[in-house]
């Protein structure tokens, strides 16, 4: 398998394109399973997965544990809070510790960037990049791919918009360096304040109005607001936020035709989504969740070498 | 007790020289300067044919971290690392424990120093007490027990009305103050340069302006009350602009750039090395850029370390918790031989001046010549000897340093610190 090369998955900008088309194809078969009236195969039996969040997300970290159980591997969670994380102990010296107990993939949500490439660099477990502070969150974005790929039957060449805080969102770089492997045509939309310096010469857009960059779009990425990180005066209020940014229905009469709306969730309706639109069939925010755990199998898939039979009816 | 420096490319811009000559030291002190100085036999000669003599480097901008982080480093480590590295004369920022910012604190500094008996150790007293940017510290009684500037590198000075009696009051002693110029509501949770590359890495800016702002205030300042001004480590194009500003126009500006920010760019911080992470960030390639031009055409006054060594815990964790500082003391001269001076961007003599007069300049501080009867502080390189930097081999206790592993060409080969040899090819003697 191609992640024979790669010990960790820690971001999409190191990643070629041929790798993220691996692991969508592979994440095929794995919807399949899901579907199933028996939600297990042997893949993965005998192959340990813990997952170490150092920010909450039930989530993510939830849709990783059923990735692994339904490939049957064994997978558990060390609860942050309480270990002895709180102790004072240091990243290196809990990750050597959750080391030696065996298991073979660690997943892990870090609030500090480059969190986990310091992780990898000192561990044999492979390791994968459930979030690192505003840098990357891979295998969301590998699912947005996989979430649009599904519907729009290729990624080659769409035009997709990301609307939001782009400046504090590991989201949207995931799928900025995801998509633009794909020749995708990339805008993101937000105010001023919430863009990240430099943008431009990721080959990005950049919009401060929304229906101008939601002109002829193909996919809008809606991004969640995090209420916690507007510590600063970034923007006026989250009343202005609504007025200005809000995605409604009406705004796919600007889009094109048959344009679709995701969201990495969860939501905040009626502040950066309407609740009509969320819940219009255009917005396919539920077959992300159910495209996360498919897409998280193929990676601990690809990343524990499991025979391809395995995963055959 | 003499000694007879022999065969060498003499280098000291203090006073014009730059030939192939000797150096005679009689009790610590130069005795003469010439052609084919007689051997008489009572002597001790040093063959330093091939190797460029200098007067003893000064390195103005250094963290010893003694008292009160010890396990950081100490004056005696700092000493043995700067003998080592080729340096002389160092100047120790007071953010300590307690901070030099009384002269029992000052005093124990310069004491310790001459115990350690390897290099002069000059402390820098604190603009404000602890360092909060509130209140002067004593400045006189700084000055008295021997400090040479005032500073509160590290942490900035937000206060302008702070900033402007600090400058003022030190005007009257003659000394200047060391500006480590930051706004820090601009800087607040940024870990790298704002730019291309902490937008491609996803870590929090530090944009070039925090440190702009804050140049073109303490510049203002600095006319305003007629007071000397050094502007530590310049990181940017536009306080460059600043600075040649103020300088043109009369004021007494004058400012220091460290090796790293010389020779690094933010794209060395892709691998969230926590070595590249210092204050101010390695910059972009256009700000280097502007830097190696500026200290080539004589803008700049000196090189400084900015030597911060930190133990390892500080270093060896995520990128936003870990200490800002790079240990640098003993890869200045081979970084910049290596990466300016061999590639043609910058003329040995003017390296030179920049490790010598520079610095002493602007300390204001008779140092940094071979001019007969001044104390015998020389500095040999040896412009072609080719090592590897090897952190685990440093004098310091501070091991952080983004060149490990780099080979570099150009290093110190001796140091003569009072006319006794201190150091002689990376080893203390």
């Amino acid at each position: 398998m191609r992640f024979d090369r790669r010990k960790d998955l820690l971001g999409l900008r190191d990643i070629t394109r041929e790798e993220i088309e691996v692991i969508l194809g592979t994440a095929i078969p794995m919807k399949d399973i899901i579907r199933r009236d028996v939600k297990k195969v042997p893949a993965l039996r005998g192959k340990g997965v813990i997952t170490v969040f150092y920010e909450n997300s039930t989530r993510t970290r939830t849709s990783f544990e059923l990735a692994g159980k339904y490939l049957s591997a064994d997978t558990s969670n060390l609860a942050v809070s309480t270990s002895s994380v709180q102790k004072g102990e240091s990243l290196k010296d809990t990750i050597k510790t959750i080391e030696m107990m065996g298991p073979d993939v660690l997943v892990m949500r870090h609030s500090c960037s480059g969190a986990p490439h310091y992780v990898a660099r000192n561990t044999t477990m492979r390791v994968i990049n459930a979030g690192d502070g505003i840098n990357e969150h891979p295998t969301q974005a590998l699912l947005d791919m996989y979430s649009i790929r599904e519907r729009k039957g290729t990624l080659e060449g769409l035009k997709v918009a990301i609307v939001g805080d782009i400046l504090h969102s590991r989201v949207a770089r995931s799928n900025i360096f995801g998509l633009s492997k794909f020749g995708c045509e990339l805008r993101v939309i937000g105010p001023s304040t919430l863009i990240p310096p430099g943008i431009d010469k990721l080959g990005v857009k950049a919009y401060a109005n929304l229906e101008s960059g939601l002109k002829g779009v193909d996919v809008i990425n809606v991004l969640r607001i995090q209420k916690e990180r507007q510590h600063g005066a970034l923007f006026p209020s989250i009343d202005e936020y609504r007025e200005l940014y809000m995605i409604r229905p009406e705004h796919l009469a600007l889009a094109a035709d048959d344009a679709i709306v995701l969201h990495p969730g969860p939501m905040n309706r009626g502040i950066e989504i309407s609740t009509e639109l969320a819940e219009s069939p255009r917005c396919i925010v539920n077959e992300q969740v159910s495209n996360g755990v498919a897409v998280r199998m193929a990676i601990l898939y690809l990343m524990l070498g499991g025979g391809r039979d395995e995963i055959a009816g | 007790m003499k000694l007879l420096v022999k065969g060498g490319r003499v280098i000291d811009p203090g006073n014009n020289i730059d030939e192939i000559c000797d150096v005679l030291i009689i009790n610590s002190k130069i005795a003469a300067i010439g052609r084919d100085l007689p051997i008489t036999g009572d002597e001790d000669v040093v063959d330093a044919g091939g190797k460029i003599v200098c007067p003893g480097f000064i390195d103005i901008h250094a963290h010893f971290r003694d008292p009160g982080y010890e396990y950081k480093e100490d004056i005696i480590t700092g000493s043995k690392a700067a003998a080592v590295g080729g340096f002389t004369t160092v100047c120790c920022m007071p953010n300590t424990d307690p901070v030099i910012h009384n002269g029992p604190v000052a005093s124990y500094v310069r004491r310790k120093g001459e115990e350690a008996g390897l290099v002069n150790v000059l402390p820098i007293g604190s603009i404000t007490r602890n360092l909060e940017g509130e209140e002067l510290s004593e400045m006189a009684e700084l000055a008295e027990a021997g400090c040479i500037a005032f500073s509160d590198d590290g942490n900035p000075v937000m206060r302008s009305d702070v900033m402007r009696h600090a400058l003022e009051y030190a005007g009257m002693l003659n000394l200047p103050i060391f500006s480590h110029c930051e706004d820090l509501n601009l800087s607040r949770d940024g870990q790298m340069h704002e730019g291309y590359y902490s937008t491609l890495y996803g870590l929090q800016g530090i944009p070039a302006e925090a440190e702009e702002i804050m140049t073109a205030r303490d510049v203002e300042l600095a006319s305003l009350t007629g007071a000397r001004l050094h502007v530590c480590h310049v990181s940017t194009r536009g306080a460059l602009h600043i600075i040649e500003e103020a300088k043109s126009s009369g004021a007494h500006v004058t400012c220091e750039v460290t090796p790293h920010h010389l020779t690094l760019t933010d794209e060395a911080v892709g691998s969230y090395d926590t070595d590249t992470k210092v204050n101010p960030p390695l910059r972009s390639e256009d700000h280097v850029n502007a830097l190696v031009k500026a200290v080539s055409s004589g803008l700049i006054d000196c090189i400084a370390t900015d030597h911060a060594p930190h133990n390892v815990e500080s270093k060896d964790c995520e990128y936003a918790k870990a200490s800002f500082g790079i240990s640098g003391i003993e890869t200045a001269v081979p970084v910049i031989m290596d990466r300016l001076v061999h590639t043609g961007l910058l003329d040995i003599v003017e390296m030179v001046r920049l490790f010598t007069l520079g610095p002493s300049r602007v300390l204001g501080l008779c140092l940094g010549t071979l001019t007969p009867e001044s104390k015998a502080d020389i500095t040999i390189i040896d412009p072609d000897a080719i090592g590897r930097v090897d952190p685990a081999a440093f004098h310091s206790k501070g091991k952080n340093t983004p060149f490990k592993g780099m080979e570099l060409r150009g290093w110190p080969w001796m140091t003569i610190s009072g006319g006794k040899i201190v150091a002689r090819e990376g080893r203390l003697v």
